[in-house]
């Protein structure tokens, strides 16, 4: 599903920063995989890049068999639309929508008709129990809520991979695990591909795989299937 | 898509309103200034159109300068003769010249009603020159001419003085020991006394006047411009200093009112006045532009992160473009559409105001629609390149620096 080689990114405010120095990672279809590391170690930019937000300077990209490389801003949004599904830490729902026009909106994009958006998101927000709150505004509702309205567009386009760039960092716990919880499920019961770039070991720990990230470098990757890496975590 | 303006415009309900408010005052100010422009010159046209445009009044003065020897301060007297020959000078320019003799303290009474007024002896083509609208009865003609008729054509106001009763027409008036037939009345715009118009020929006769002519009038041709206008009075001047001995320099001797040239002169101000109005209309309508172009811009900050969000969930350059392009017009449309009609409303009503006073200083202050439209056309454009600039610099930000943002 992704195949990354030897990516190197550096950016360019005032001193030259090289963030990413050459990573290689393959993730299967289905795998359930957490990138784990300190503030700084780059794995922020490297969700980036998979999620064709940023660009990277050299080495190869494929996503689902395409390569990814010197899009132009038009195919990297349909390469977004099509086969990536986001979910932020800080949600980024559009704050003048209600929860259904949210969900609905990368239908839109793909030019669905809104009578049809707006039934699929009604299905996508009832199947995250959230069918009750479709016409309130996020300033209504609680984190929780909003990161599973976030989840519904993510999944509404029925996307190859699932990117969530620290989940549930702005979650109270009970809410993370509900949260790391409704991941577990899709990847469970649909096989969905998803990546998750976490600082919190607790997080990582729920995935089926750690891919440690330190300065730019892939140290280890953790074969997790038994959730045991990390024994704090309960 | 127009949901997705609508709920963006609806979301900052001030901010719209601001906007819409600049645009709609633009063009606002532009139509009611454009209509205050419009009446003063409608009223202008008006005043113009009354009178033959292309006349000459000659009337001869006193000599300001001296001349050969002679002192200045003479009477300068203008007969028949020096009128034929200034005519025959200057045939490629004259269509007509009508002399005009006057005879002033004469008191015309009917019965017991009497005015004070003076008398005009005139030549049938004499309304074509100088206001003299005929209410009733006929003016003079050629036969009354030939033969010295005493008949004559009386003003309204003297009407009413000499015959509340009415009646005038066929009745016989005195005017100062000479009796005269009315034929008819006239009606100008003058406020003072009016003058009783008799022919020319029976005034010379009564009064003796040796063939002096009080004022020649004169319809011109072929003269367009001011230069050739004061070509036509200079030629004008210089035959008649010729003939009766003053300097041709001498503007007092005998005074030329030009229509021609007054009405060029009132038309280059006019012009003026129709520019200025426009300059300043098109100021204030840019200054809506800018309004719109500004609010644009800061809508375009205000919502780079949601543009970073819309990115991410797979919107292509060219719809974030457009979302923010066809906001600017739905805004610009919406409140110049306000704005016109506002804009004309006001002046109509101006207009009625206006024409219930019947002021001549103020006639119609409207704006053609077509102009109106344009006007609004114009601003609608203006608004696509206002949002145009901002929506471009949304556009290239990379989607990972919006979403900071």
């Amino acid at each position: 599903m992704i195949h990354l080689k030897d990516i190197n990114k550096t950016y360019n405010n005032g001193a030259p920063l090289h963030v990413l120095k050459g990573i290689n990672l393959d993730i299967e279809k289905g795998e359930f995989v957490s990138i784990m590391g300190a503030s700084g170690s780059g794995k922020s930019t490297l969700l980036n890049i998979l999620g064709i937000l940023d660009n990277y300077d050299t080495g190869e990209y494929y996503l689902a068999d395409k390569l990814v490389k010197n899009l132009s801003e038009t195919q990297a949004a349909e390469f977004r639309n099509r086969l990536i599904g986001f979910i932020f830490q800080s949600f980024n729902l559009i704050s003048f929508k209600n929860a259904m026009e949210n969900v609905a909106l990368p239908l839109y994009y793909q030019g669905v008709g809104r009578r049809k958006r707006n039934l699929m998101a009604m299905e996508y927000l009832d199947r995250l129990g959230l069918k009750d709150w479709a016409n309130h505004m996020p300033s209504e509702m609680s984190g929780g809520q909003k990161q599973r309205v976030a989840i519904a567009r993510a999944l509404i386009t029925q996307p190859q991979i699932i990117l969530a760039d620290e989940p549930t960092g702005a979650l109270d716990s009970k809410t993370s695990e509900e949260v790391m919880g409704i991941l577990k499920d899709l990847h469970a019961e649909q096989g969905l591909t998803i990546v998750v770039v976490t600082h919190e070991s607790g997080v990582a720990n729920q995935t089926d795989k750690i891919v440690h990230i330190k300065d730019g470098i892939i140290g280890a990757i953790d074969d997790n299937s038994n959730h045991d890496k990390v024994m704090e975590f309960k | 898509m127009f949901e997705e303006i609508i709920s963006s415009l609806r979301r900052n309900k001030m901010r719209t309103a601001l906007t819409g408010f600049s645009v709609a005052w633009g063009i606002f100010i532009l139509i009611v200034l454009l209509g205050a422009g419009n009446g003063l010159i409608h009223s202008f046209e008006g005043q113009s159109r009354r009178r033959a445009l292309n006349s000459m009044k000659v009337t001869p003065g006193w000599t300001t300068m001296q001349y050969k020897g002679l002192e200045s301060g003479r009477r300068v007297k203008l007969n028949e003769a020096d009128m034929r020959e200034m005519v025959f000078a200057n045939k490629a320019n004259i269509i007509e010249a009508l002399p005009v003799v006057t005879q002033s303290g004469i008191t015309i009474s009917h019965g017991q009603e009497y005015v004070s007024s003076s008398l005009t002896g005139v030549y049938p083509e004499h309304p074509t020159v100088e206001i003299a609208r005929q209410k009733s009865g006929r003016f003079i003609n050629n036969i009354d001419i030939d033969e010295c008729r005493k008949v004559c054509v009386i003003g309204d106001k003297t009407e009413e003085i000499l015959f509340p009763q009415g009646g005038a027409i066929g009745s016989f008036v005195n005017a100062s020991g000479v009796m005269y037939k009315v034929i008819g009345v006239y009606s100008d715009d003058n406020n003072g006394t009016q003058s009783m118009f008799i022919p020319y020929t029976t005034l010379m006769t009564i009064y003796n006047k040796e063939g002096f002519v009080s004022r020649i009038l004169l319809t011109t041709k072929g003269l367009d411009s001011e230069e050739e206008n004061d070509r036509f009075e200079n030629d004008v001047r210089t035959i008649l200093s010729q003939r009766r001995n003053f300097s041709s320099e001498d503007t007092g001797a005998v005074w030329i009112w030009n229509r021609m040239k007054n009405y060029l002169q009132t038309k280059g101000a006019m012009d003026i006045l129709t520019t200025a109005v426009w300059v300043i209309g098109i100021l204030t309508l840019l200054s809506g532009v800018v309004g719109v172009s500004n609010i644009m811009l800061i809508t375009v900050k205000e919502r780079t992160h949601e543009f970073g969000i819309r990115k991410a969930l797979g919107a292509k350059p060219r719809q974030i473009l457009a979302l923010i392009i066809i906001e600017s017009i739905v805004i610009t449309s919406i409140f110049g559409y306000i704005g016109m009609v506002v804009g004309v409303g006001a002046t109509e009503l101006i207009n009625t105001v206006v024409e219930n006073m019947e002021s001549e200083a103020f006639t119609d202050p409207t704006v053609d629609m077509s102009i109106a439209i344009e006007a609004t056309l114009t601003l609608i454009i203006a608004g696509t390149l206002a949002g145009f600039f901002p929506a471009r610099k949304a556009v290239s930000i990379k989607p990972i620096e919006a979403l900071r943002g």
